[in-house]
């Protein structure tokens, strides 16, 4: 555990659609040592609690976070401009770990939980599939980011306006039909990551999924954070997002 | 220029400075303690334990509310063995003087605890008599002066440390439960735990919490604390840590005049994990502005109509 508490400028801030915000800070003290998988906690102004947000990817010393506006948190931070200083904590949690980048891997991601497969699709180059699943074409988001990174990139919609009209794990079942896959990354709404856990299960493909929780701490001091998980000898118990997690192997997931 | 004192006694028992961090927001210590040293507190009130290990209640477990929090947590912890193995021995190591929080559902249980706590290096026993968030929390203990007093004369029996009762805010009459306390054999008070609150998701029309209801702490409660705080102080001589929204250095002020001999910081870590050193330093500066010497010049000091 190696976290710090900074403040760091905004250097780039877009908004690549309505309610979307794709910021960059300079933050050496966290962009330098954090792995994908890994978040933040940042503080909006006044608010009690820092926002959880995940790490989308993290190059020399710049940082870039990506976040969709639901509440006073995200509405605060998304009126940030370039060259104002935020204060963040990071990098926070176990991210995604990883066996063989020269295998095949697919990295399924739903809504807002596709922005943390950027940086952990990236080391796969082009032997990384990417599904991406949305509600509709107009919420579709960092295509281009993931073919730049090199991968075989898919997309679905649940109403069909853009790609495969269907679920994100309808892409995932064809995929697995096509040829070997290595492991499976997620990250997404509760039940399109338990979807892909019973596939991968069914075809025996290891699975890392990163999950969500309201938090508070966000470093595993509060134990606000908790989901249930399963150990080898059967019992369960309450780990923490924040600091076991986010990722978690999709087998010790208790739904 | 003299550096004013900032070491106050509480119970026999030295603090550094007045600044504790508060009972199940800080841990053990051992995530804090990465950003900096925790000799630098006043002292540490860990997380309530109980006398076997504890899961906690099901997430969510904590929900934002203006200027404040709710949580939910009940209590999970590895149980008072566990931490007398695993993590005390850490903790004195940092050079922090310990205070352990328990918690129980019956007064065996409390006093139990207390007997094996009293032979370890812990430095004091707070009797979390107020946790509003599992039934086996305390805070059936904590409402009426008859189970105050009860659970304080038999913990009292087995309890070689000095004894602060954490009192719970959801009450008639706090001064009166201190004083009941105190005639039991309480060594110092602490208050206030949190309140109980609750919020509802309008569009799913389901409460955030999944425990339906929890404790509300932070910004929000801190005038009700400071008013405890003061009615407390008048009818007790025994020290007071007093806590409830403590986030600024201002508030640590305010609080020690109403009648706080130390202040505990929990909620505002979450916003600046660094407050309690800040509030430290701001209440060193404070006094050196004000040429007092001594920062218990402070206790109790309010001007009131
Ligand atoms: C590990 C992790 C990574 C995340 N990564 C991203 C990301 O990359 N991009 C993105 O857009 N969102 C991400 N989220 C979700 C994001 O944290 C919430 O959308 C955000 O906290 C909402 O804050 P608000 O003030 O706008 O909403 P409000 O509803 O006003 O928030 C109130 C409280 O609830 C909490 N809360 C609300 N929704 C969530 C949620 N889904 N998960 C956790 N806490 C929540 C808030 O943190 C806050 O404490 C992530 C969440 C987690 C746990
Ligand atoms: C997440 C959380 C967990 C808590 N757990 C405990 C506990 O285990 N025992 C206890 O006596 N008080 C517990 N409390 C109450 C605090 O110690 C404190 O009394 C209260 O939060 C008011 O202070 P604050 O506003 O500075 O947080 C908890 C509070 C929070 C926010
Ligand atoms: S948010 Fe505090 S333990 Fe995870």
């Amino acid at each position: 555990m190696s976290f710090t508490v900074t403040t760091c400028p905004l250097v780039e801030a877009r908004a690549p659609r309505a309610d979307l915000y794709d910021f960059t800070v300079c933050c050496p003290e966290i962009a330098r040592i954090a792995t994908p998988g890994q978040f933040i906690m940042v503080r909006c102004g006044e608010l009690t609690l820092r926002r959880p947000i995940s790490i989308c990817d993290a190059e020399g010393d710049l940082l870039r976070f990506v976040f969709e506006v639901r509440g006073a948190g995200t509405a605060w931070l998304a009126e940030r401009k370039v060259g104002d200083i935020l204060d963040i904590l990071g990098p926070q949690g176990n991210g995604f770990t990883f066996d063989d980048t020269s295998q095949p891997a697919v990295f399924v991601g739903g809504g807002i939980g596709i922005f943390p497969l950027l940086h952990a699709c990236k080391p796969f180059g082009t032997q990384a599939t990417v599904l991406l699943g949305f509600r509709s074409a107009d919420l579709v988001s960092m295509l281009e980011d993931f073919q730049a990174a090199g991968a075989d990139v898919r997309l679905a919609t649940d109403n069909g306006t853009a790609g495969h009209h269907g679920l994100v794990t309808d892409l995932l079942r064809a995929r697995c039909d096509e040829g070997p896959v290595s492991a499976i990354f997620a990250c997404g709404p509760k039940p399109m990551l338990r979807a892909t856990a019973a596939i991968a299960e069914e075809w025996e493909i290891p699975c890392q999924l990163s999950l969500e929780q309201r938090m508070a701490c966000g470093i595993g001091a509060c134990l606000g954070c908790a989901q249930k998980i399963r150990h080898p000898d059967g019992t369960e118990t309450y780990a923490h997002v924040c600091s076991d997690g986010p990722v978690f192997d999709a087998r010790v997931v208790v739904w | 220029m003299v550096v004013p004192n900032l070491a106050v006694n509480i119970a026999g028992v030295t603090l550094a400075n007045p600044v504790v961090t508060a009972s199940g927001t800080f841990g053990f210590g051992r995530e804090y303690g990465t950003l900096y040293s925790l000799a630098e507190l006043g002292a540490i009130a860990v997380k309530g334990l109980t006398l076997k290990e504890r899961p906690g209640n099901a997430p969510p477990r904590v929900a934002e509310t203006p200027a404040g929090m709710l949580n939910s947590v009940g209590l999970q912890n590895p149980g008072v063995d566990a931490f007398i193995r695993e993590e005390l021995p850490w903790l004195k190591e940092q050079g922090a003087v310990v205070i352990a929080n328990i918690a129980g559902s019956t007064i065996e249980d409390y006093c139990a605890m207390a007997e094996c706590l009293s032979d370890t290096a812990v430095d004091m026993i707070e009797l979390n008599i107020s946790c509003p968030n599992v039934k086996e929390g305390g805070v059936a203990f904590g409402t009426s002066c008859d189970s105050v007093a009860a659970i304080t004369a038999a913990v009292r029996g087995y309890c070689r440390k000095p004894l602060i009762v954490k009192l719970s805010p959801n009450v008639t009459d706090i001064a009166e439960i201190a004083v009941t306390a105190v005639d039991n054999g309480a060594d110092a008070l602490s208050l206030i735990n949190t309140l109980l609150g609750m919020r509802v998701d309008i569009q799913t029309r389901r409460p955030i919490l999944a425990n339906n209801v929890g404790g509300l702490s932070g910004p929000a409660v801190r005038p009700i604390a400071v008013r405890m705080v003061w009615q407390v102080h008048q009818r007790v001589n025994v020290p007071i840590i007093g806590m409830g929204g403590v986030a600024t250095w201002e508030d640590a002020v305010e609080m020690m005049l109403a009648g706080a001999n130390a202040i505990a910081v929990g909620t505002a870590l979450y916003l600046d994990p660094y407050a309690p050193l800040k509030i430290k330093q701001g209440v060193a500066d404070y006094l050196d502005r004000s040429g007092m010497a001594d920062v218990s010049e402070l206790v109790g000091a309010v001007q009131v109509y």
